[in-house]
């Protein structure tokens, strides 16, 4: 996890193309006959994109900014109470909903961010995961929301009043579209000068503090921008799955996180969307094989890690000739 | 007193019972090369150290051009006009070498608070930078990652990096230290420039270098400062012989 960073230096290479083709792959699967509107497919990748959304939103901060967050689904869960308890109370329009869920995620960030940026290192890692573990047992506390058990949600939110994303078909674009605008957003950021300072901090923070930066108020506001990117994901799942519970907030799902960032390839952006679909993929297959799926891909996880360096963007660029890697 | 840039006003560090800089008090004036020199553990870098905010001192104060900075941190420090290299070099490896030096450009060139556009094509950022890697000779390697330099020319990136601050003065900790007689050569001529344009705090162990560059020259001995002068009287101050060079001629 340490050492080689594939984006240390220029951001100028062959991934943009990367991302590109894989958009593109994923903006016609659903027109391929076969598949039928509710085909199994088509859900299992939509939530493979609504991960994706989550991982890079991570990557931002764990690949950029070198903040090993082991609390990160706490900002899902957040997104996708916000979803469940306004929908209880007959708030169903999408757009009220991911407001309300940004404005809490990034809120929840700045408050458990200001007080995380404080450590660092394995002390960083363990109160993150202290913040997730508090977002979690508030979960459960919420007896009017379902507590432990969870809450089933009626219906998918509306927009407009209009109940389009009911259809599957319709609800996969628009988790694709936020998934192309998540990429192309933090791509921005990171070759901007903001990301350029989160960058240079992730190499050398004395360096920079000794050419005038305050690395804290730039990994305060990335800590903050990914919190808000990451519950706007918990969103899309509340909708996809019309359940909210506790389980999205739990540690092991924050940990799944790190995971799709790392086994993707890790400050690439391109990455967590390769590794969210390997991730959940693998696991499909699997658990379909057999109920002990997690005593084969543990260890699995841990050769590509430590055999796959930068992932499996890593591998691929190398695969493909690319000079990186 | 306007003359004096950088004022210490006795400053201390201790680290548990090891009393590392005790009663330190020098004025620096505006443009001399005022050179630090003194035996291994003397308590140099430290002070640098405390004079550029990386560690805070236990009591004293630090005044630049007569405002105290003594509460402020290394970055704010920096943007005041205090700029430090490093004993062991401090760059981004993974950059380029024009980016290490445009970093520190767009650090005082309008919020970094921008989202958009590609920093590293900025053609302001990058014009100064390269300004500045021309100085220290450095022109020719502006497109390397900034890990594949020599050590020599890490030194010279590090003071292209320090210069693209815009210091009032500079703070150097060994700029010599680990180099082949030819780079250190370079290095050498390079602070005979900088000379007189530049407030210049140099810790050196390189006596020849630091007699044939320094307007004056202070010693530091166990943390405390035994003498300050111009370099004919350093050479000849019997306290100064006994402590220290004494011993470099014995050795
Ligand atoms: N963080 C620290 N903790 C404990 N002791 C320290 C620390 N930093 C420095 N020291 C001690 O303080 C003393 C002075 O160290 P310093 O690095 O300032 O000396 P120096 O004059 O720069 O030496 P050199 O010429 O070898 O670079 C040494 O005895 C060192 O071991
Ligand atoms: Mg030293």
């Amino acid at each position: 996890m340490s050492g080689a960073h594939p984006t240390a230096g220029p951001l100028r290479d062959r991934r943009p193309r990367l991302a590109g083709l894989i958009l593109a792959g994923l903006a016609t699967l659903p027109l391929l006959g076969a598949l039928g509107a509710d085909s199994y497919v088509l859900l299992l990748v939509t939530r493979v994109m609504i991960f994706a959304v989550a991982a890079i939103s991570l990557d931002l901060i764990l690949g950029y900014g070198a903040m090993v967050s082991f609390g990160h689904a706490a900002f899902m869960g957040i997104g996708a109470y916000a979803v469940g308890i306004l929908a209880t109370h007959g708030i169903e329009d999408l757009l009220a909903q991911a407001g309300v869920a940004i404005l809490v995620s990034a809120g929840f960030a700045a408050l458990t961010g200001a007080v995380s940026l404080r450590t660092k290192g394995v002390h960083f890692i363990m109160i993150t995961l202290a913040f997730g573990q508090m977002a979690f047992f508030l979960a459960v506390s919420l007896a009017a929301y379902g507590g432990d058990d969870g809450l089933t949600i009626a219906r998918r939110s509306t927009v407009l009043g209009a109940e389009w994303l009911g259809n599957a078909t319709i609800f996969y674009y628009l988790v694709l579209a936020v998934l192309a605008a998540t990429l192309l957003a933090c791509r921005a950021l990171v070759a901007a000068r903001f990301g350029r300072v989160l960058r240079g901090t992730r190499e050398n923070p004395v360096r920079m503090q000794a050419i005038g930066f305050e690395p804290f108020r730039y990994q305060l506001t990335a800590y903050v921008i990914s919190g808000a990117i990451c519950g706007l994901s918990g969103v899309l799942i509340a909708n996809q799955t019309n359940f909210i519970s506790p389980a999205y907030m739990a540690w092991q799902r924050s940990g799944e996180l790190i995971v799709m960032v790392v086994l993707g390839g890790m400050g690439t952006l391109i990455g967590p969307l390769i590794g969210a679909l390997a991730y959940l993929l693998i696991e499909e297959w699997l658990a379909g094989i057999t109920e002990h799926w997690k005593m084969i891909f543990g260890p699995l996880l841990i050769l590509v890690v430590l055999h796959a360096r930068g992932g499996l963007v890593g591998a691929i660029t190398r695969i493909t000739g690319g000079r990186h890697g | 007193m306007a003359e004096d840039i950088l004022i210490l006003d006795r400053l201390r560090k201790a680290y548990g019972g090891l009393v590392v800089t005790e009663d330190v008090s020098l004025a620096i004036r505006r443009d001399e090369l005022h050179a630090v020199i003194g035996p291994n553990g003397a308590g140099k870098t430290t002070l640098i150290h405390q004079i550029s905010g990386l560690t805070p001192s236990d009591s004293g104060r630090v005044l630049l051009d007569g405002a105290d900075i003594t509460a402020l941190s290394l970055a704010a420090r920096t943007r005041r006009g205090l700029a430090r290299s490093f004993q062991i070099t401090s760059i981004l490896p993974g950059f380029p070498v024009l980016e290490n030096v445009a970093l520190a450009v767009q650090a005082r060139a309008g919020s970094s608070f921008r989202f958009l556009g590609t920093a590293a094509d900025e053609p302001a950022l990058n014009a100064e930078a390269r300004a500045m890697l021309d100085i220290v000779g450095l022109g020719a390697r502006a497109d390397l990652p900034a890990g594949l330099l020599s050590h020599g020319e890490k030194r010279q990136l590090e003071l292209a990096i320090s210069l693209a601050t815009r210091p009032r003065i500079l703070l150097l900790d060994e700029p010599l230290a680990g180099m082949g007689h030819e780079e250190g050569q370079a290095i050498v001529a390079l602070l005979r420039r900088l000379r007189g344009r530049y407030t210049i705090l140099l810790v050196e162990h390189d006596m020849d270098a630091v007699f044939s560059l320094a307007d004056r020259i202070s010693v530091l001995v166990s943390g405390r400062v035994i003498a300050t002068g111009a370099p004919a009287e350093i050479r000849a101050n019997p306290a100064v012989r006994a402590a220290y060079l004494g011993e470099e001629e014995a050795a």
